[in-house]
């Protein structure tokens, strides 16, 4: 059974990973280049940031109630399950609109020079 | 609750926040209308982990039924703006 105190420093240390993740995938949302590099961006946020945070939660609502908070568990479930699907519809409309407006998509092997 | 683990809540609704300030400029700006989709999809994913943090603040498991909401109606509106992009209806 671990103290109080260090089952605190776990959830807060998880609690400050998720914030610090949450803000990177904006970062990455702002800076990256073009919008195929950024639909990579938000699933820091809905894989990193939310498994941190639910752990968290899990963590601390199992040591202040009986029995493991298990209901928790469907947050991350269900957006692992719908955060590839919207980025895969994004991706094939920004594919249509690019082609609609005669862009050359999807863009040459090789990379960026 | 600790001053410690107070003060971790507290920093990480700061992050939260200045996270969807940061998406801000994405969703009002574009350049095109999928990029503010999907600004629009991150930032209902930051209004879900705020939830999932104020449900630890204020001590109360009902903020879990609004984020497991959130993460349902995010996915169903950035679903029917997607189709919509690409098809110009929702329901055909």
């Amino acid at each position: 059974m671990t103290s109080p105190a260090a089952l605190e420093i776990v959830v807060a240390l998880l609690l400050a990973a998720s914030g610090v993740a949450a803000v990177l995938a904006a970062v990455g949302l702002l800076r990256l280049p073009d919008f195929f590099t950024r639909t990579h961006a938000p699933a820091l946020a809905s894989s990193a940031a939310t498994w941190c945070a639910t752990l968290a939660s899990i963590v601390w609502f199992g040591s202040r109630a009986p029995g493991p908070a298990l209901h928790l568990w469907l947050i991350p479930i269900v957006l692992s399950i719908t955060a590839p699907v919207t980025a895969m519809m994004l991706s094939r409309a920004a594919l249509f609109r690019g082609r609609q407006a005669g862009a050359p998509l999807p863009p040459p092997l090789g990379g960026r020079q | 609750m600790s001053p410690l683990l107070a003060a971790a809540v507290d920093l990480t609704l700061v992050l939260y926040a200045l996270a969807m300030a940061l998406v801000l400029p994405r969703l009002l700006g574009g350049p095109t209308a999928q990029d503010r989709v999907l600004a629009l999809d991150l930032s209902y994913v930051f209004g879900m982990l705020v939830m999932l943090v104020l449900a630890m603040r204020y001590e109360s498991t009902s903020y879990f039924e609004a984020a497991l909401l959130m993460v349902l109606l995010g996915f169903v509106g950035s679903m029917a703006l997607a189709k919509f992009l690409l098809r110009g209806e929702v329901i055909e």
